[in-house]
């Protein structure tokens, strides 16, 4: 299981990048070996504003069909459209080309609730991860 | 003897796991007089005598083999071959038809496949599901979907007058506390422009009915405007069709639907007493994952060869509980079974005639029925195999004298469902009215009209 050191993680196994006041999201590596081979992500669309932990996306694998929750509040800027014709990215690069949505962060200190990269690893091996 | 399945012991055994001294005690909470109470049956009768009454109280139905039937609205006499019944008897057909690895089952799943491969064709849309449980569930499914197409941000349904009354009533139903307003069919006046002036951006979709509940026809070219003006705000123009009609009109998707649906009895299923019935339901691919309901698709197998899989069933409701498209992702599989038998047995050509001749019977009623002192036609619309008649005596006494006096099947009283049009009957007629059965009710109309109004007039003085 991969962690990107630069990022945040949400206990729903999301994860989220910042740049400056904006920030990049996505679900995790762990997220996807989960759910197993992914064959389609629904996204939002750009303009649509949701709140910290609201459902903002969905993802579907051959075994499931999972809601993400987006890691904190804001409006979406833009969405990875190459997403649709190659939903397989999210398995191959979760943190890199299968991002999900670009944010306008609405509030910074919500980020202080997330977890860095460590924190989530010692989650996961705790929820019986690998 | 009593059929309680568990022994005295059993009953101490759960008495004592939930801490309760006796039966009695259990029910405690329910009155005495309520608990066991009389009932006054007959005595008992062998199995012969039971057959026997049985038959006596069945034939007391009045069933279409031996009353002419003219009515219509929603359920229609058309029909069937022989070999429908003869496929879908079948013990491979006949048993469960889901098993929990439906793969095992591949020629149940090839019929499915070919069921809604045709439906597809039939409609002009890209998937068509396994079916609904009727045409108006199919509707208030469709309703739904258009809902979750907005992202369920449009909130507003504009739905037409037109649409079966009780179509309309289940979507009212279905989306109870979904938050949608639903417009447009309060005021029967409502035709396909002045709904188009009822869709705004908050509109999530336009529903109408092509024929009409009247059995009126919309041409393709002002569908398309409705259409249009349904897309121009980004919602789902929904069409709901008598799939007969279909073998003759052009197809929905010709015009502009984004859903088609209906109820698919028509297609190689008998009356019965109103069901069970099937919802067939079709849309463009754009929307199949919004869409609800069982799904089969054709792929290969790891040696390549052909085989068909249940696809997209994450989201339906075993996977994604509350969050599935919605909370019936069941089907009418022996009745789509026989709809797609019947539609593989007509063919293009053999359903076209099925239209044809109903198209053709009926308008042959409507000129007879439309001569007769007192009867004149309701509408001046074209129509496909049903039209309303203004009567000159209520409906109901109309359709009483007709069943009782001349063993037919009259009309459905619009009056019920639409009181500008009390002392109207829509009537259908199909292929399976003969010329000589049409004659009759021609005849038999003349007939009550003439005694009715010798009657009134001999009240009058």
């Amino acid at each position: 299981m991969k962690v990107d050191p630069n990022c945040r993680y949400t206990r729903s196994h999301e994860w989220i990048r910042v740049e400056g006041d904006e920030g990049v999201t996505g679900i995790t590596d762990y997220a996807q070996g989960e759910l197993s081979d992914i064959v389609y992500v629904e996204l939002p669309e750009p303009g649509d504003s949701f709140e910290k932990g609201q459902m903002y996306a969905t993802v579907e694998s051959v075994k499931a069909a999972s809601d993400c929750y987006l890691p904190v509040g804001g409006e979406i800027l833009a969405i990875n459209e190459a997403l649709e014709d190659a939903p397989e990215l999210v398995n191959n690069d979760p943190y890199g080309e299968a991002w999900f949505a670009r944010i306008q962060i609405a509030d910074p200190a919500e980020l202080d609730d997330l977890m860095d990269a460590a924190a989530y690893q010692a989650f996961c091996e705790a929820e019986g991860g690998h | 003897m009593s059929y309680v399945p568990n022994t005295a012991a059993d009953q101490e055994a759960m008495l004592a796991a939930i801490g309760v001294a006796s039966i009695g005690d259990l029910f405690g909470d329910v009155p005495k007089r309520l608990r066991y109470p009389e009932f006054s049956l007959p005595a008992p009768l062998s199995e012969m005598e039971v057959l026997a009454e049985l038959r006596e109280m069945s034939e007391q139905n009045a069933d279409l083999d031996h009353y002419l039937c003219f009515l219509g609205a929603g359920a229609y006499n058309h029909f069937l071959p022989s070999v429908v019944d003869q496929v879908i008897s079948r013990s491979e057909f006949y048993t469960a038809y889901t098993p929990y690895q439906p793969e095992i089952s591949q020629g149940t799943l090839q019929t499915i496949f070919e069921y809604q491969s045709m439906i597809c064709a039939l409609t002009g849309m890209d998937v068509a599901n396994a079916s609904h449980y009727d045409g108006a569930t199919a509707l208030a499914e469709a309703v739904i979907m258009a809902f979750n197409v907005s992202r369920q941000r449009k909130t507003r349904v504009v739905l037409s007058p037109d649409v079966h009354p009780e179509y309309r009533e289940v979507v009212r139903t279905y989306t109870q506390g979904m938050g949608l307003t639903i417009v447009g069919d309060g005021d029967p006046a409502n035709d396909v422009t002045t709904l188009q002036r009822l869709v705004d951006e908050d509109t999530c979709c336009v529903v109408v009915q092509n024929p009409s509940f009247f059995g009126h026809l919309s041409a393709p070219a002002v569908m398309q405007a409705l259409a249009d003006a349904a897309h121009d705000v980004k919602a789902l123009f929904v069409v709901v069709a008598d799939p007969i009609s279909l073998g003759l009109f052009k197809p929905p998707g010709d015009y502009g639907a984004d859903v088609v649906l209906g109820e698919g009895q028509p297609l190689g299923n008998a009356l019965n007493f109103g069901g069970p019935y099937l919802g067939y339901f079709a849309c463009r691919q754009d929307h199949v994952r919004r869409m609800s309901g069982r799904l089969v698709g054709e792929t290969v197998d790891s040696r390549g060869q052909r085989g068909y899989v249940m696809t997209l069933v994450a989201r339906e409701q075993h996977i994604r509980r509350e969050r599935a498209t919605s909370n019936i992702c069941t089907n009418q599989a022996l009745n789509a079974l026989a709809a797609g038998v019947y539609l593989a047995a007509m063919g293009r050509q053999g359903l076209r005639q099925v239209a044809e001749l109903s198209y053709h019977k009926a308008h042959y009623a409507a000129q007879r029925i439309a001569e007769l002192p007192g009867f004149e036609l309701a509408d001046s619309a074209p129509f496909f195999k049903e039209f309303a008649v203004r009567c000159p005596l209520p409906v109901q006494t109309l359709n009483r004298e007709l069943l009782e006096g001349w063993g037919i099947v009259g009309g459905f009283d619009l009056g019920r469902f639409y009181p500008h049009r009390e002392g109207q009957m829509l009537l259908c007629v199909t292929e399976m009215n003969a010329k000589e059965e049409i004659d009759y009710l021609v005849e038999a109309l003349a007939e009550i009209a003439a005694e009715w109004e010798g009657q009134e007039e001999g009240s009058d003085d």
